[in-house]
Formats: C-alpha cells, sequence, structure tokens
C-alpha cells in the first residue's frame, strides 16, 4: 500500500477526534532546523465542517485491540487496517510542514499489539523529527491508556500538548460501552502528566534549562449524546478535570453514530450539536469568565435550555444582580453582563479611564447592545425607549433560527427515539416563556 | 485644535515623509484636509503644499512621540500605515496630535473618532496577516519556497518576522500581487523588494504529489455529519481560497521567481 492510500484511511480514522487546536507553546527554530509555534495558535485551513485544521491530525495505525462500542476502529469492525512507520511519517509532516500546510503533527493510535509497544513506535516518530529534522513545530501527542509511565514521560518530553481521552463522562457508560478501558487507565495517566507539568514548571524555576514537559499542557475529551449523561454531571466533570488535573482544554464531541449497538443512539440520527455548542458556551463561562457549574445547572435543571445561551439564561434568573452601571462596575460583575465578552469588558475598563461611557460609546467599543441593553445603565440611565414586553425581549436574546423555531412550538434538535427515556418532557408553551423571560 | 482644513499635503509616501507632514502640522499650526501622494492625480482645488522628507526632522517627531506619548503609540502609527484605509495619512497625523495633546491615554480613548477609526483599521491589518500566517501555500521548485498572496492591506513587514523564523534555512519568496512586492529570504537575510515579473510553471511530480496528498487530507478530514459551509467561510473569507492548494484543480500552475530576483 503507498502512502497516499494509508492516508486516506488513517485521516478518516483519525477525524472524530476533536482536537485540533495549535496554541500554549512558544518556540523558535534552531539553527539548522525548522518549524516554531507561537502562543495563540495558527489555523491553516478550515474543512467543510468549518472545524480549523491546524495540525495534520492521523493515526499511526487503525489496527486495535480494544473493542469500544462508540468507535470506528473497534476491533470488530470491518475496516482496512494499516499503518504507518514512523519514517514515513516523519517525512510527510516535514513535507506538508515546508509548504506551510500545517502547524504542526497530532498523533493518535490504535492500540497494536499492546499499549507499550503503540507507544514506542510514536515515540520513535517525535524522535526521528525533534533530533533528525529538528522539527521546533507544535506536536500533540496521545497518551496510550495503559502504557508504562516511563514511556508516557518520553513522549511528553518530545511533544507539546499530550493528551488522555476521557470519551465518556461517568464510569457507568465507560464498563458499558468501553469494557477493555476501566477509567483508571484513563485518570492514572492524567494524574501522572498532571504531577510531570508541576514538577517540571518548578524545575524550570532553579534550573533555567531544563527542558519542558508537554509545555502545552494537557486536554482530553468526551463524546456527548452517545449516554444518557446529564449537562450538569458533563459540566461539573470538565470542571473538576479543570481545577484538579489543571488540564488547558476540554473537548466535547457530539456523538456521530459509527455503528448500531443497541446501547447507542441509531445510525444515521443527527448529532446533538447544538448541545455540544451550549456546552462549549458554558467551558468558556467556566474558564474565562468565573463560573461554577452550580450556577449554570443544578439537580433540578440539569441540560441546558436549547433556545438561550447558559449565560443569558443565568442572567434572567438573577435580575437582582442587574442593572449594572458601566461606568462603575468591576471587571467580574462586567463580565456577568450578557453581550459583553472578555474584549469588551477589558475595553471597557480601560476606555473609561479617559472619560465618561454613553451608550454610543459602548457601540464603538463593540458591546452587543441589542442584548446589553436590558441589563446596563450609562450614567444611571438605561437606553432611551427601551421596551420590556415579552417579544421584543425574545427577539433580542434569541437567536433568529431559535426564535423561529420557538415561536412555532418546536423543539429546536429532533431527538433520536431510542434515547426518548432520557428525554426532559417538553415544557408547556407558558412555562417555556416564563423560563424565558423570567424576571425582567 | 486650529483649523486649517483649506489646505492639502503632498509627501512622498514613505513614513519618514509623513512624520514630517506631522512636524509641519504642528509648526504652522495647521490641519491638511488631506495628505496626498506626491505622484497622486490631484482633483482637489486647495492649494497643495509639497512636504520635503528631512530625515532630521523626522527624527524629532519620532522621539518627541516616544518621550510625550508612548511607544506602543508608535508601534501603532507605524502599524495603521500599513493598512488600506482611505486617508489613513491624516487619520495618523489627527492621531499624533491627539496623542501630544493628551499624552499616553491616547490609546484608550477608543470611543473618539479618530482613534476608533485607525484601531478598527490596525484590527483589520492584524487579522489578515494573522489569517495569511495559516492561509499561504508554499511551492517546492528546485527547492525554493514561493506563494503568491492578495492582500488588502500591506502585510508583508508582519509576515517577514514570523517566517523568517520558522523557516531559517529554506530560500522563500511571498509575493504580494496587491502592492507589487515581495517578501525574499535567503539563510539570515531578508528583503522585501518590488517585484513586477513573476512567471508560472508546471509543478514537478514530487510538487505535484505533495498537493494531492494534502487535497485528500483536506478532504478526508471533514465529519460528514457535521457538514457547515457557512462556518466555514466565516473563519476564511473565500477571497483567500483563490490561492490555497486545497481548493486548486491539478491543472494549476505553480509561480517561479524570475531570475534577476534569485540572484538578489
Amino acid at each position: 500500500m503507498d502512502v497516499f492510500e494509508k492516508l486516506k484511511i488513517l485521516t478518516s480514522a483519525a477525524k472524530y477526534d476533536v482536537a485540533c487546536t495549535s496554541s500554549g507553546a512558544n518556540k523558535k527554530a534552531v539553527p539548522g532546523g525548522i518549524g516554531s509555534a507561537s502562543p495563540w495558535g495558527i489555523c491553516h485551513s478550515f474543512a467543510g465542517d468549518g472545524r480549523c485544521i491546524s495540525l495534520l491530525k492521523l493515526l499511526m495505525t487503525n489496527v486495535c485491540i480494544n473493542d469500544c462500542k462508540y468507535c470506528v476502529n473497534r476491533c470488530s469492525n470491518d475496516v482496512q487496517r494499516t499503518f504507518f512507520t514512523p519514517r514515513e511519517l516523519a517525512d510527510l509532516t516535514i513535507n506538508f510542514y515546508r509548504r506551510n500546510y500545517i502547524e504542526g503533527l497530532f498523533l493518535s493510535s490504535g492500540v497494536i499489539n499492546n499499549a507499550d509497544y503503540t507507544c514506542e513506535q510514536m515515540i520513535e516518530t517525535l524522535r526521528i523529527l525533534r533530533e533528525e529534522y529538528r522539527f521546533s513545530g507544535y506536536i500533540h501527542a496521545k497518551a496510550v491508556p495503559g502504557a508504562d509511565t516511563a514511556l508516557v514521560a518520553k513522549l511528553g518530553m518530545l511533544a507539546d500538548r499530550i493528551s488522555v481521552n476521557i470519551e465518556l463522562p461517568s464510569q457507568r457508560s465507560l464498563q458499558l460501552l468501553a469494557p477493555d478501558k476501566p477509567a483508571e487507565s484513563i485518570l492514572t495517566p492524567m494524574e501522572f502528566i498532571c504531577h510531570r507539568i508541576q514538577e517540571n514548571i518548578s524545575d524550570r524555576k532553579t534550573f533555567r534549562h531544563t527542558p519542558k514537559f508537554a509545555p502545552a499542557g494537557q486536554s482530553t475529551q468526551m463524546i456527548i449524546g452517545a449516554t444518557p449523561d446529564t449537562d450538569y454531571q458533563i459540566l461539573r466533570l470538565s470542571h473538576a478535570l479543570y481545577s484538579k488535573y489543571r488540564l488547558k482544554r476540554v473537548f466535547y464531541s457530539a456523538y456521530i453514530p459509527v455503528s448500531s449497538n443497541t446501547l447507542l443512539p441509531p445510525v444515521g440520527s443527527k448529532p446533538p450539536l447544538l448541545r455540544e455548542h451550549r456546552l462549549y458556551q458554558a467551558d468558556w463561562l467556566l474558564r474565562f469568565y468565573g463560573f461554577s457549574p452550580g450556577e449554570l445547572l443544578d439537580k433540578e435543571n440539569p441540560n441546558f435550555n436549547p433556545f438561550i445561551d447558559p449565560k443569558c439564561n443565568w442572567a434572567l434568573n438573577h435580575m437582582e444582580f442587574f442593572p449594572v452601571e458601566v461606568n462603575r462596575a468591576s471587571y467580574q460583575e462586567l463580565l456577568r453582563v450578557p453581550g459583553i465578552g472578555v474584549t469588551g469588558a477589558k475595553r471597557i475598563i480601560s476606555t473609561r479611564r479617559t472619560g465618561v461611557l454613553n451608550f454610543d460609546g459602548l457601540k464603538k467599543l463593540g458591546i452587543v447592545l441589542k442584548r446589553a441593553r436590558y441589563f446596563i445603565t450609562c450614567g444611571g440611565r438605561t437606553v432611551e425607549g427601551l421596551k420590556c414586553n415579552q417579544d421584543e425581549i425574545l427577539k433580542s436574546l434569541l437567536s433568529k433560527r431559535a426564535l423561529s423555531m420557538y415561536n412555532q412550538g418546536l423543539p429546536l434538535q429532533p431527538q433520536p427515539e431510542q434515547l426518548s427515556f432520557f428525554d426532559e418532557p417538553l415544557l408547556s408553551e407558558g412555562d417555556n416563556r416564563k423560563c424565558l423571560t423570567g424576571q425582567i | 485644535m486650529p483649523d486649517g482644513s483649506d489646505i492639502v499635503y503632498s509627501y512622498d509616501g514613505s513614513f519618514e515623509g509623513l512624520l514630517c507632514c506631522v512636524f509641519e502640522s504642528l509648526e504652522k499650526r495647521e490641519v491638511p484636509a488631506e495628505i496626498l501622494l506626491k505622484d497622486a492625480p490631484q482633483g482637489v482645488l486647495f492649494p497643495v503644499k509639497n512636504i520635503i522628507t528631512d530625515i532630521h526632522k523626522y527624527d524629532r517627531v519620532l522621539s518627541a512621540v516616544t518621550d510625550k506619548i508612548s511607544f506602543s503609540a508608535l508601534d501603532f502609527a507605524r502599524h495603521a500605515f500599513l493598512t488600506c484605509l482611505p486617508q489613513k495619512e491624516r487619520y495618523i497625523l489627527l492621531f499624533l496630535r491627539l496623542g501630544f495633546q493628551y499624552g499616553a491615554s491616547v490609546m484608550d480613548m477608543l470611543t473618539d473618532e479618530v482613534v476608533n477609526t485607525l484601531f478598527k483599521a490596525v484590527k483589520h491589518l492584524k487579522r489578515e496577516s494573522h489569517l495569511l500566517k495559516g492561509f499561504i501555500r508554499f511551492s517546492v521548485n528546485s527547492n525554493v519556497l514561493t506563494a503568491e498572496i492578495e492582500p488588502k492591506n500591506y502585510v508583508l513587514p508582519l509576515l517577514s518576522r514570523h517566517f523568517c523564523g520558522r523557516y531559517p534555512e529554506e530560500h522563500f519568496l511571498i509575493y504580494d500581487r496587491t502592492h507589487g512586492m515581495a517578501l525574499v529570504y535567503r539563510p539570515y537575510q531578508s528583503k522585501i523588494i518590488p517585484i513586477e515579473d513573476f512567471l508560472l510553471s508546471e509543478p514537478d511530480p514530487e510538487e505535484q504529489a505533495y498537493r494531492e496528498m494534502w487535497q485528500l487530507f483536506y478532504n478526508s478530514i471533514e465529519v460528514e455529519g457535521r457538514h457547515n459551509p457557512k462556518c466555514r467561510i466565516s473563519h476564511m473569507p473565500k477571497r483567500y481560497w483563490k490561492y490555497m492548494t486545497e481548493f486548486q484543480n491539478k491543472k494549476n500552475c505553480l509561480p517561479k521567481l524570475c531570475e534577476p530576483c534569485l540572484k538578489d
């Protein structure tokens, strides 16, 4: 089989891995070498599904000894199998990199023979890149669950980011769908990597030239919608991962049915993209806006409202917090206002030092007044002629699509039938209205 | 601010020249209605004052900007000078005058019309150059990397550091079709030079093979169940597609640089 064929098979096998970021590392090319990495990352293209292509995302092999029910590469699936040799992979990466097609390599793999052997092959690929080509570009490597910690440590010295996928958000789901992957086999390497990173950071303080261990940190991925786990469970898990294991990112991946199994949504059902979107919105609120999972969801409301984004939803249920005076509010308070983001809040803080802000000024700063106007005052006043009736508010706070679905009384996402026992009973029109416009 | 808007300046098109216009404007206490390029066709009724670039005056304005405003304001003005904003020269002049009035805080006066306009223009420039850092596609031809871009802003000075730092051992050329300029690099030397001629030649088999592999990768990485062309367009506007390998069919030729440039 030639490289062309292998590329085709092993790209298609890797595409369900979401992570394709190249941020977090800051490196320059070494003399005689090639490659650099910038802290904010660079997208080199966008695929037809709108997702960024930054790294050459490949599996080293799609041969796998595991039989995870949700995975295309499970051993019981009848697909063509192949593998790249470390040399082939390194050459391909360098040739793509020279042409500026990619920012680096994302290397994952099915488990061939055993976890240690797979890990050794990956290490050899990275070694060729780093030592022979003196490549300083970005490398994201997957730690193979169950591999020896010494090998994971070696991998981390060569890669910029290292990740272990959690895949399913609860132990029960994991037992059900990935019988060969006990939760410990995922959490143990995660904990090990976390410790190594912390250790390495403190070592670098003592000895400045200590080689870096995974300078761009670690990340993980969860599949959304394959199991009955609620948004609240998922968000709490993410929060724990961010605080306990200091993960840089948790990625969410709407489950796309790749196999028929009575435990899973049927093949052909639509992936829960809106739910994934809401989870990402909430994830950002956790990381940059100072929210905690308990503020966004609770046991009574364990899932996000599909019509409205989590921040707006929070604001509508906490009207006692508003209105916020733009000229005096703290950064943290500004961040809580729908329509004001991190950039907007920072601009407000620095601009108001030079003079009093009014609504025209806010517009110039890029604040989304359409949303923010219900929650702020400028110099003690609200926007002139602000109408506070339900229709106006809904029109301002809902996206166009959500609004039209809402007006027709339709659910935003058709739910696959097999999942019906997880569904919340649809809210009646009156309830819906009340929970959307809340206390305004 | 003194109102002397019945006069027009013309300058030589360099940043040094522009700062001399600022010098003139401050010295004569006048604000020109427009600042034109020396050779630009003049359709104005106002008298035109030709500003001669004087390196001594330039130095004085330069040190005044860093002393009385800030280094970041100078950086900002330099960036603004690269943008495609119509009448950017006049805006920069007005910005610096504001700066001399208010000091370093002028950088925070985002609600001011002049500062805001420039701020947006600079943001556009930076976004374009950031996108191009990813979207530029090199073709390898006899071990020289060549690429072509058609940006709205003059981004080559911003791209120079990134690509020279990334490919220190390569020879490469990035041709800016809009401005007729090219960034030329050979190990540890880079230059931005005007270029007019640009010949195309067929890719060799190796280059062709990598292009096809890239196209294959691009097409296989999409998850069909999530097809979302709108999202793609918003992240990667169509005007960039023209020179991107993944959107070209096999017949397309690759740019080849003309001989005199290679020897440079």
